[in-house]
């Protein structure tokens, strides 16, 4: 993306809410900006380092769940819940980029949907902390230096700032020699570790950030829709962020976003002539779709056809 | 004692079929090196194929389940021919997501054409369970370990005595030395995928019965078969009949005396704990990490 571009999308969603007259847009820009936080963290571990995570949603569950229990039960107030959440978060993407290392492509995706499932497991059965099936109601809304943060511009604007810090977190990660060697990790392993790129070490960096940035956009979604229940770790988000990144661009930091702006104002557009399996359906047949013939997502292809239309 | 022997019981006929889902992904991942996540999918054909004969048109036993794995097999079949055959080649990853893809196709298809409710599967036989000494077993759920037994002894009789199989064992072993001594390595490769979705429709219509056949019955279904297949070793099939007898009846003594809201945990654990410490399989000599 050119400087200017860049500006003018800025420029865009910041003055967002003044051209969105109505709430239901608003609310689908916000769901679009806190997918765009789990599309950037997925896209870190499998865009960067070339590994992919089946088991995101059981992060983005870990935040939920935490910000809106300690805010509940323990009442405490919304921005150390947050630190909570995202650290939680972080911590389970180290146990996991610890405890399979040594796994690569199939085997790690194995390891990582099964951890998600573990964990919902044990959301629906540990009924005295999680209460079960039936979820936690009432998780309060945020509140900045006394001011509620309920209503949605507001919120919005929230979910605008966490959205901006976690694209600045993957720019200056990726474009940093950190990134380098992610990128050196996904082409060629072995050559990469002959000029002493530290594997083990690069990996469980790169699952650690991911993790805790999903983590992020479960606490912005618990005290969002205000309610959380086991269904945070359902596969379907998951499979939501991986066509995200897919689509959009794997590997390029403006992909994930395009991918999710896409992907949640599309669902949301065809709402009114489909049901919601057909949308599903579509997600499978689009994925293979994209496969075949866009392999490498939006943003390359519109870069390679721009790069053709210069020269 | 009583209560442990009638939990092996139990455990061994849920094994049976987990043998039966857990070779045929064994085999598609060990030979075809593609990651199969719809192979749950195919699970859910077959018990909704079984439900669709068995309750409309009232068809005998056999034939329901004959009719399963013909569907489960021809639909697989189509599968690896327009899906996989043209991206022979790729990286494991590519294949992987086109059928994460086929995946949610296929589960949500079935969502739109069944409904979301769970349907119950007539079956023909007596409900009066059947008492051996300690062990009382449903005549239904006896009928399903045999069957499953035959079926699993039907593969091992293709793979080990016919001239098919040991094409399919020459070029699990080395593709391209295979390929050179005459073998047609897109006719193995569509024959395994079609024999592998086969034998997850015949684990569906046979299980589909014992419980309820509903449209995301595939996702636990494809969890048990890749932690049959990391239990047994890639390719490996008397592997992956132990494997899957092993889950079977490993769920069935953690229901029984640990907590039976965990039960579908331990397919998840084996996975976690089988790769983290014994990445090659229980049963396998060569390391399969990378």
């Amino acid at each position: 993306m050119t400087r200017a571009g860049g500006w003018l999308v800025a420029a865009a969603a910041l003055t967002l809410p003044l051209w969105l007259s109505s709430a239901y847009h608003l609310h689908v820009a916000i769901m679009a900006g806190i997918f765009g936080v789990l599309a950037l963290s997925l896209n870190l571990l499998l865009g960067f380092t070339g590994q992919l995570s089946l088991g995101h949603a059981a992060f983005f569950g870990i935040g939920a769940y935490t910000s809106a229990l300690l805010t509940l039960k323990a009442e405490w107030s919304f921005w150390p819940a947050l630190a909570a959440g995202v650290a939680l978060a972080g911590a389970a993407g180290w146990l996991i980029g610890r405890l399979s290392l040594k796994l690569r492509g199939a085997y790690f995706v194995l390891v990582t949907i099964s951890f998600a499932g573990v964990i919902s497991l044990v959301s629906v059965n540990w009924i005295e902390l999680t209460n079960g099936p039936l979820g936690l109601p009432g998780v309060p809304a945020p509140e900045l230096f006394g001011w509620s943060l309920r209503s949605k511009t507001a919120y919005y604007y929230l979910v605008l700032a966490a959205l901006a810090l976690s694209y600045m977190v993957c720019a200056r990660l990726v474009r940093s020699r950190i990134g380098r060697a992610f990128v050196a990790l996904r082409e060629n392993e072995p050559l990469a570790e002959s000029i002493g790129v530290n594997v083990t070490h690069y990996l469980v960096l790169a699952a650690v950030v991911s993790a805790a940035m999903a983590g992020l956009g479960g606490c912005l979604y618990a005290h969002y829709t205000r309610f959380v229940s086991p269904e945070v770790f359902l596969f379907t988000y998951t499979v939501t962020m991986v066509v995200m990144v897919v689509a959009g661009g794997k590997g390029t930091l403006a992909g994930p976003l395009v991918g999710a702006v896409l992907f949640t104002a599309l669902p949301e557009a065809l709402r009114a002539a489909t049901s919601w399996q057909w949308q599903m359906l579509a997600y499978g047949l689009l994925l293979v779709l994209l496969v075949f013939f866009l392999p490498r997502g939006i943003v390359p292809a519109a870069q390679a056809l721009r790069g053709r239309g210069a020269s | 004692m009583e209560q442990l022997l009638q939990h092996l019981v139990n455990g061994l006929v849920l094994g049976g079929t987990y043998a039966l889902l857990g070779i045929g992904l064994t085999l598609i991942f060990g030979l075809m090196n593609v990651v199969n996540f719809a192979h749950g999918e195919f699970y859910t054909l077959g018990a909704y194929v079984a439900f669709a004969a068995l309750a409309w048109a009232g068809v005998h036993f056999f034939v329901a389940l004959l009719m399963a794995i013909a569907v489960g097999a021809s639909l697989g079949w189509l599968c690896e021919v327009t899906l996989l055959r043209p991206l022979r080649g790729e990286s494991i990853d590519t294949t992987m997501l086109v059928m994460i893809g086929v995946w949610i196709a296929m589960q949500n298809g079935e969502l739109l054409v069944w409904g979301g409710v769970a349907k119950s599967i007539p079956h023909p036989f007596p409900t009066a369970p059947l008492v051996l000494g300690p062990v009382a077993i449903a005549p239904l759920r006896l009928f399903v370990l045999v069957l499953a037994a035959a079926l699993i002894a039907a593969s091992w009789l293709l793979i080990q005595k016919t001239k098919l199989g040991r094409a399919m064992r020459a070029t699990f072993q080395d593709r391209d030395t295979a390929a050179l001594m005459g073998v047609s390595i897109g006719r193995i490769h569509a024959v395994t995928f079609a024999f592998g979705s086969g034998l997850a429709a015949a684990a569906g219509a046979l299980l589909g019965p014992v419980f309820l056949a509903y449209p995301s019955m595939g996702d636990l279904a494809s969890v048990k078969a890749f932690s049959v297949v990391i239990l047994g070793g890639l390719g490996n099939l008397p592997g992956a009949t132990i494997g899957g007898l092993l889950l079977g009846v490993v769920e069935e003594l953690g229901a029984g005396y640990i907590s039976s809201g965990y039960r579908d945990a331990a397919g998840f654990v084996i996975i976690i704990v089988v790769l983290l410490l014994r990445p090659s399989g229980l049963f396998a000599r060569q390391e399969r990490i990378a």
